[in-house]
């Protein structure tokens, strides 16, 4: 377990890297979302004191900078692995199996699905359609997509990552 | 580019299937060739080419300007393609799939396509603003900023009949003509490129693989309603299509087509990307605005429209990618050429994303007005051997499934909405007999139950309790009077909620129960799946005459279910199965069976 004081420093840059966004978007229009995805692309998640300040230096209430972030599936609450192997559940990827995909991929990570594995290193996720219907069925990590896969090949790809 | 020069041009298609499928390896795998060996030829990329089911693809263009297809190209290939078809002259037939002056299958694949939308994709370095003037680009915006008045390019629309092809099918023309009509100076248009659909990659294609069309067709937009800034809401799911969205913007700055006092007129235009958070309800126009303001993304009451009262409270003008994508290519060739396809109310073109049980699954574009059957079977090569076509989910979690008996429906909005269906934005799932439709239908309701962003009853705990049933179905719980229940339940949020997300989430259920009834009863009365899909009513099972106890299913099998000593008949222990089909997939004698 990580002692206090990293933690709080971690916070402390934390709060930063939202400070230096927030900066970038100081009296524009409609800049709530953009900023929560640069935030979350930095820092992985969006912690509740981040969103707070968030919301101090955009002069937007607290209560409406979470209402953004709970209403998108993009904004994570929680922090997630170093790769979060997203399984696409779109209809093409349903109808070619992608069921089993997930099964394979838990069974192998030893975690439920949208959960991260102890070591911090996978999270993985269903998620809508991500457009390669035709590669069916997919899973993509990073900006990296894998198709036509089997459970098994699957199963490969992640002890790729893995090592 | 089939463009004739003095050197081989060889092009690889670099579209986010492509590059899944390993085009991206492919394309270094040239360069790497052409530099080691030094090879005088020139290396490109372009977007989607449309056979998905190829990719990676990769054309080789003779210094003679013949064009020579090769599909499903590996890394390890490219070498033999370097050295005897680029230095030698001579093509590897073994690996091409389309080639001028040769009867190769896949060329009929083009047959029935009418590639309008779709004209440059997979011709052009989508990142390259010259080839895509050197085609013709930008050639309308030029057209329509210096010769035309913005009532003209809206009479023009107009005549085209192009109608919306985000699903709803509103005739374009119009919706441009009340955003100019309403009053006030500052106005906006709005790029849909949320493509949420599950099953539909259109909007993704198109903006990979041709961006300047549709930023083209936005700025015609823009001068159409007098606009001076527009907005792409793009997917953030969709990183290629927005990088390459960047560039378009950037390049088409830089030479004035988008900017201050365009051509010298008094027309400018700014444009910005969005990035979509994640939120299906968004495709609806309301909540999409709503998302850009920095709100939830959730519809509001229509009246006002957004062409009155849009974005920031200014008139507003929202269309998805593929109609702006028309525009362009309907005033550089004139109303009355694009009008020449199509049916008498449905004109022109659509871009259909073929996927699911097919042989042939890409993107394709076909005049309105072919039947389905034509565009399954003759351009997609119909469901692969030793499968039966069963049906078409057409329009995605707001549209339905189509049987085989509706199979020669032609495409027109009001023909596709007659079977129960919708157009859509162009998903086209094809399902074959080993598809379990109350599966499907269960599916559909998990998502939009899931998008459903909760502002009305109905949708928010409606679909829910639609989902709970359906659950129970496939789970082998049925109970009697649970479909009447959910044709009840899908009735009431249709006529209760306020957006197209609610009012069209129970489609699925109800053409499913209307077309595949016998599907539902006999999950809850016979307790039985007939596709042998749903886990919980099947069984696996080993047959005794086939199996010649190779052990191989029990070396696979994840949960230790199957029993047997090497050489004799292996058995299936019912209780530890878990029907992940693993055996059967292993079986090389066809010894498992399911029932």
């Amino acid at each position: 377990m990580e002692d206090t004081v990293a933690q709080s420093e971690r916070m402390v840059e934390y709060l930063g890297v939202a400070d230096e966004v927030a900066a970038k978007y100081a009296g524009l229009r409609g800049s709530v979302i953009p900023v929560l995805q640069q935030v979350q692309e930095r820092i992985g998640y969006l912690p509740p004191e981040v969103m707070k300040r968030i919301g101090e230096r955009l002069g937007v209430p607290p209560a409406q900078i979470f209402g953004v972030a709970s209403f998108y599936a993009q904004f994570k609450m929680a922090p997630v692995g170093k790769y979060v192997v997203k399984v696409c559940h779109g209809t093409a990827c349903h109808v070619q199996g992608a069921t089993a995909i997930t099964d394979a991929l838990c069974d192998e990570l030893g975690v439920t699905d949208g959960a991260t594995t102890e070591d911090g290193k996978f999270t993985v996720e269903s998620v809508a359609c991500i457009g390669c219907c035709s590669l069916a069925p997919v899973i993509m990590i990073e900006d990296n997509t894998y198709g036509r896969l089997t459970p098994d090949e699957a199963r490969k790809i992640i002890r790729e990552y893995g090592d | 580019m089939a463009k004739t020069g003095a050197t081989v041009e060889v092009t690889v298609g670099l579209s986010s299937c492509g590059i899944a499928a390993g085009a991206a390896d492919v394309f270094s795998a040239f360069q790497r060739e052409f530099k080691e060996k030094g090879v005088d030829a020139r290396l490109r990329r372009t977007g989607c080419v449309g056979m998905c089911y190829r990719e990676p693809i990769v054309d080789v263009v003779t210094s003679g300007g013949a064009k020579y297809t090769y599909g499903g190209l590996t890394a390890d290939q490219v070498g033999r393609v370097v050295e005897e078809h680029v230095v030698g002259g001579k093509p590897v037939d073994d690996w091409l799939v389309r080639a001028e002056g040769r009867e190769l299958p896949d060329e009929t694949y083009y047959d029935q396509q009418v590639r309008l939308v779709l004209r440059n994709a997979g011709v052009i370095d989508p990142e390259s603003i010259d080839e895509y003037i050197e085609v013709g680009g930008y050639a309308a915006l030029t057209k329509v900023v210096k010769q035309m008045s913005p009532d003209d390019v809206i009479e023009e629309l107009k005549a085209s009949g192009l109608r919306g092809r985000g699903g709803a099918g509103f005739p374009t023309g119009i919706k441009w003509g009340l955003a100019k009509k309403a009053p006030g100076d500052v106005k906006y248009v709005i790029v849909n490129a949320d493509e949420g659909d599950p099953g539909a990659f259109m909007d993704r294609s198109i903006l990979e693989g041709d961006p300047h069309s549709v930023l083209e067709g936005l700025a015609i937009a823009a001068f159409a309603i007098g606009a001076q800034e527009g907005y792409f809401y793009v997917r953030a799911e969709y990183p290629l299509a927005i990088k390459r969205l960047r560039i378009a913007i950037e390049d088409a700055t830089e030479r004035g087509f988008i900017g201050e006092n365009i051509f010298g007129s008094d027309f400018s235009f700014k444009v910005h990307i969005k990035e979509g958070a994640g939120a299906f309800v968004c495709g609806e126009e309301t909540a999409l605005i709503a998302s850009i303001e920095g709100q939830r993304g959730m519809p509001r009451l229509r009246p006002p429209y957004p062409a009155v009262k849009g974005l920031w409270g200014k008139p507003t003008n929202n269309n998805n990618v593929e109609t702006y994508a028309n525009v362009p290519w309907i005033i550089s060739n004139g109303a009355a050429a694009y009008a020449a396809y199509g049916t008498e109310s449905s004109k022109g073109t659509k871009v259909f994303a073929l996927a699911g049980k097919i042989t042939r699954g890409g993107l394709v574009e076909v005049p309105m007005g072919l039947t389905i059957r034509q565009v399954i079977e003759e351009v997609g090569g119909g469901v692969p051997e030793g499968r039966s076509f069963k049906a078409v989910q057409l329009g995605g979690p707001s549209g339905g499934c189509v049987p085989v008996e509706f199979m020669d429906t032609p495409i027109d909005y009001e023909s596709i909405t007659k079977t129960g269906a919708i157009m859509g934005s162009g998903g086209m799932v094809v399902m074959d007999d080993s598809t379990c439709m109350v599966d499907i239908a269960r599916f559909f309701l998990n998502f939009t139950q899931d998008e459903s962003c909760g502002k009305c009853t109905f949708c928010r705990v409606g679909t829910k309790r639609m989902l709970e049933i359906l659950e129970r179905i496939t789970a082998g719980d049925g109970r009697e009077g649970d479909i009447d229940l959910l044709v009840e339940l899908g009735e009431q949020i249709i006529g209760s909620s306020l957006c197209g997300l609610g009012q069209s989430a129970p489609n699925p259920v109800l053409t499913t129960i209307k077309y595949f009834r016998d599907e539902y009863e006999a999950h809850i009365n016979e307790k039985r799946c007939p596709a042998l899909s749903c886990k919980a009513l099947i069984t696996y099972d080993i047959d005794p005459d086939k199996c010649i106890g190779c052990t191989v299913c029990a070396k696979k099998c994840p949960v230790g279910a199957i029993t047997g000593e090497r050489k004799k008949v292996h058995t299936i222990d019912h209780d530890l199965c878990t029907r992940c089909d693993a055996c059967r997939q292993a079986c090389k004698f066809d010894a498992v069976t399911v029932r």
